[in-house]
C-alpha cells in the first residue's frame, strides 16, 4: 500500500468550531483517519509528524503580526492548502474590528494593553498567501469537509456549490419565509447549511458569506420593503462574514 | 345513494364521501398527497383525511408576498396554490441515480436503486398543474430518452382535480388557456359547492380507474342544476384572474428583443436565488453530483434541481456563457415563453403565478413581458 496523504491542521484567530467538525465526524472519523495520516492536529493528538504536508486545513483569520509571519510557513509546507470557516475565508465575527479603530477594544477589554501585540484589522487567509479552496459556513458543515478531503482523495472538484440558500431551502421542502414578511439573507447567502432556520421558521443569518452571484442592493431593497431600516441591514450583514466584500460593501452603504 | 350508472360521468358527494374516497385510495395500497397547513402556508404533504386538509383556510398572494387568511366558510379547497407543486413528487428535488463499489478483486460494481415504490395519489391537482405534468411528460417521456422512474412514478399516480373556486393573486390561467377548469388528465375532478349548511363536491369521473374508486364512495347522480352550478363557479373564477399575460405573438416579441434593455432593468432588481425556478412546476433541470467515499471504494450520482440561474448550470471550459444577471434572466423568461414552443410546442409556462408570489423580491414576469410588449425593438446602443 502506498504512504497515505499527510494531512496537518492548523489554526490561527478563530473559535476551534471548524477544526472540531473534523472529530465531530463520528462514522467518517475512522474512515478519514484511514484514508490520510494524521500527522498534524494538536487538537487531536500531541504527537507531531513533521511536514511538509499533502493537504493543510487552514482554520482561522489573521490577525496578529506573528501569525503573519505563520502563515508562510505553513504555505510552504503545504502542497494543497484548503481554508475552512468564516474566519479564514472572510476574517470571521473579529473583523467587526475593521470598521473601528481596534486600539479602542484593547484598551476596553485588557487591564494591562501593553501586552497585546495585535494587527489593525483581521483578514482572511487568502490576503495573505495563495489558497487552493476555500469551505465557507461559521461553522463549517462536517458533510462538506468530508466531501472536500474525499474529493482532494480522488483528485476530483468537491460538489461544493456556491449558489443561494433559496436553492437548498427549496430541496428540501420549506416555505420561504421572506415572502411572507421575515427578513431573510438566503438569497445573497451561500448554500452549504441546508438551509436550517428557514425551516425553523427565522431568516437566514448569512453563516455562509456571499453566493456566487449576490444582489445586495436588490437585498436591501427588499428588507426595506418589509420594515427593517438601516441598521436592521447593517448589523444583519455585519456577522461571521462582515468582511466578505458584498456584505462589507453593503453594509457600509447603510451607515446612517 | 345510488350506483354509478355506467353512462353517468358527474355525481356528487359530501365531505363524508370526501373521507371515503381518500380511505378508498389509500386501503388501494397508494400513498395519498394533497394540501395541508404548515408553516402558515398551503403545501403538499401526506394526508391521512379531511383533518389534514386546510378546511377554512385560504391564501392572499401579490407579487412576493403571501399569507394565510380564515375563510368565513369550511371549504376544503378555498385557496389557489401554494408554495409546492406536484413535481417534487413525481420528480423529486433530491435522488440518487446509480451507486458504484469497487470491489476487492479490482471490479466494478455498479447498482441502481429499485423502481420507486410510491403509487400515488394526488388530492386536489388545479387545472394549471395538470398542464404543468403534461409538460413535464413531454419532457421526461416523450422525448428519444425516457426518464424511467418518473415514467413508473407518473403512470401510476391517481389524480384527484379540483376545478378552481376562486382565483389568486398573481394567476392567469386564462391567459395560458390552462384553466380554471380541468378538462382532461384527471381519474376524478372535484368542484367543491357550499350553500349554506350544504356542502357537496361535484365529481366528474375521469377514467375507469376513477369510476372504479368511486363505486367505494357513497354518492348521488349530478342533475343538471348542479352541474350547471358547478360552471358557473368555474366561470366566476376565471374572470378574477389576479394578472393577465399577453400572449399574443409573445414567442416573436421575446425571441425579436433578446438585447432589449429592460433585461438589464431586470437584472437590477433580480438576486439570481433561482426561487422562481424551483417553485415552477414545470421547470426540469437538473445537474449530477458526483460523490465518492474517503476509502476511494465507493461512489454515487446524485441527482438535483438545478436552476438556470446559477453559475455552475452554463458552466463550460474557461468559465460560464451566462455570467451576467441580464443573461441569465432572459434565458429563464425567453425559454419559457418563447423557446419552450420551439422546443416542446407549447410554452412552459401554465400561468400558476408562482414565480411571481416565490420571488423575495416580487419579480413579475406578466409585467416584464408588458414591458418589452410596450416599447419593442429597443436595442442596446
Amino acid at each position: 500500500m502506498t504512504a497515505r496523504p499527510k494531512l496537518a491542521v492548523w489554526k490561527f484567530a478563530s473559535c476551534d468550531g471548524c477544526q472540531l467538525s473534523l472529530l465531530d465526524c463520528e462514522d467518517e472519523l475512522l474512515a478519514v483517519a484511514g484514508a490520510v495520516e494524521i500527522a498534524n492536529f494538536p487538537e487531536a493528538s500531541s504527537a507531531i509528524v513533521e511536514g511538509p504536508y499533502d493537504l493543510s486545513l487552514v482554520e482561522g483569520s489573521i490577525t496578529t503580526p506573528h501569525d503573519a509571519e505563520r502563515i508562510l510557513a505553513v504555505r510552504k509546507q503545504s502542497k494543497f492548502l484548503v481554508t475552512i470557516g468564516a474566519c479564514a475565508t472572510a476574517g470571521g465575527i473579529q473583523a467587526l474590528r475593521n470598521f473601528a479603530d481596534v486600539k479602542d477594544f484593547v484598551a476596553a477589554v485588557y487591564a494591562s494593553p501593553q501586552y497585546i501585540d495585535t494587527l489593525a484589522t483581521s483578514t482572511p487567509i487568502s490576503a495573505h498567501i495563495p489558497v487552493d479552496y476555500e469551505l465557507h459556513g461559521c461553522p463549517i458543515n462536517k458533510a462538506q469537509l468530508v466531501e472536500v478531503i474525499s474529493a482532494f482523495l480522488a483528485g476530483r472538484k468537491p460538489a461544493v456549490p456556491a449558489h443561494s440558500v433559496c436553492i437548498e431551502c427549496k430541496q428540501r421542502g420549506s416555505v420561504c419565509v421572506m415572502v411572507q414578511g421575515t427578513p431573510c439573507l438566503g438569497p445573497v447567502t451561500h448554500a452549504g447549511c441546508g438551509a436550517i432556520c428557514p425551516a425553523y421558521r427565522r431568516g437566514c443569518y448569512g453563516c455562509y458569506g456571499p453566493m456566487e452571484t449576490p444582489n445586495m442592493p436588490a437585498l436591501a431593497r427588499g428588507w426595506r420593503e418589509l420594515g427593517a431600516d438601516g441598521r436592521d441591514i447593517r448589523r444583519a450583514l455585519r456577522s461571521f462574514n462582515a468582511w466578505a466584500e458584498p456584505f462589507r460593501k453593503e453594509s457600509a452603504a447603510h451607515d446612517d | 345513494m345510488q350506483d354509478i350508472r355506467p353512462d353517468t360521468s358527474h355525481v356528487v358527494i359530501d365531505a363524508h364521501g370526501l373521507q371515503c374516497l381518500i380511505d378508498a385510495l389509500s386501503q388501494d395500497g397508494r400513498r395519498v398527497v394533497g394540501p395541508t397547513v404548515r408553516d402558515e402556508a398551503i403545501v403538499y404533504d401526506d394526508i391521512a383525511g379531511l383533518g389534514s386538509l386546510p378546511r377554512g383556510w385560504t391564501d392572499r398572494q401579490e407579487a412576493g408576498r403571501y399569507a394565510l387568511e380564515r375563510r368565513e366558510d369550511e371549504a376544503c379547497f378555498g385557496y389557489v396554490v401554494g408554495p409546492h407543486s406536484w413535481k417534487k413528487f413525481l420528480f423529486p428535488p433530491v435522488e440518487t441515480l446509480w451507486k458504484a463499489r469497487r470491489e476487492d478483486d479490482g471490479t466494478m460494481a455498479v447498482s441502481r436503486p429499485e423502481r420507486p415504490a410510491d403509487r400515488f395519489a394526488f388530492i386536489g391537482v388545479r387545472a394549471c398543474e395538470i398542464e404543468a405534468i403534461a409538460i413535464q411528460d413531454r419532457v421526461f417521456e416523450q422525448g428519444p430518452y425516457t426518464d424511467t422512474a418518473y415514467a413508473a412514478r407518473r403512470s401510476d399516480a391517481f389524480i384527484v382535480a379540483v376545478n378552481c373556486g376562486q382565483a389568486g393573486g398573481t394567476c392567469f390561467c386564462v391567459s395560458m388557456e390552462t384553466g380554471p377548469r380541468a378538462t382532461h388528465g384527471f381519474d376524478l375532478a372535484l368542484t367543491e359547492m357550499i350553500e349554506g349548511a350544504e356542502h357537496r363536491f361535484l365529481v366528474e369521473i375521469g377514467s375507469e380507474e376513477g369510476r372504479s374508486v368511486m363505486a367505494q364512495v357513497p354518492h348521488v347522480r349530478a342533475d343538471e342544476a348542479r352541474i350547471g352550478a358547478a360552471s358557473a363557479i368555474v366561470e366566476r373564477t376565471a374572470a378574477q384572474m389576479g394578472r393577465h399575460l399577453d400572449t399574443d405573438g409573445l414567442k416573436e416579441l421575446l425571441q425579436g428583443n433578446l438585447e432589449h434593455p429592460r433585461w438589464d432593468d431586470v437584472a437590477d432588481r433580480c438576486l439570481t436565488c433561482a426561487n422562481c425556478t424551483m417553485v415552477c412546476p414545470t421547470c426540469f433541470c437538473s445537474t449530477v453530483e458526483d460523490h465518492s467515499d474517503l476509502a476511494n471504494r465507493e461512489a454515487e450520482r446524485v441527482r438535483k434541481w438545478d436552476s438556470c440561474f446559477t453559475m455552475d448550470f452554463s458552466y463550460i471550459h474557461g468559465g460560464s456563457v451566462r455570467a451576467s444577471t441580464a443573461s441569465r434572466y432572459r434565458q429563464w423568461m425567453t425559454h419559457k415563453l418563447a423557446n419552450w414552443i420551439d422546443q416542446f410546442g407549447t410554452s412552459g409556462c401554465v400561468g400558476c403565478g408562482r414565480c411571481i408570489t416565490w420571488c423575495p423580491v416580487g419579480i413579475d414576469l406578466t409585467q416584464e413581458a408588458a414591458a418589452i410588449r410596450a416599447t419593442p425593438g429597443e436595442g442596446r446602443s
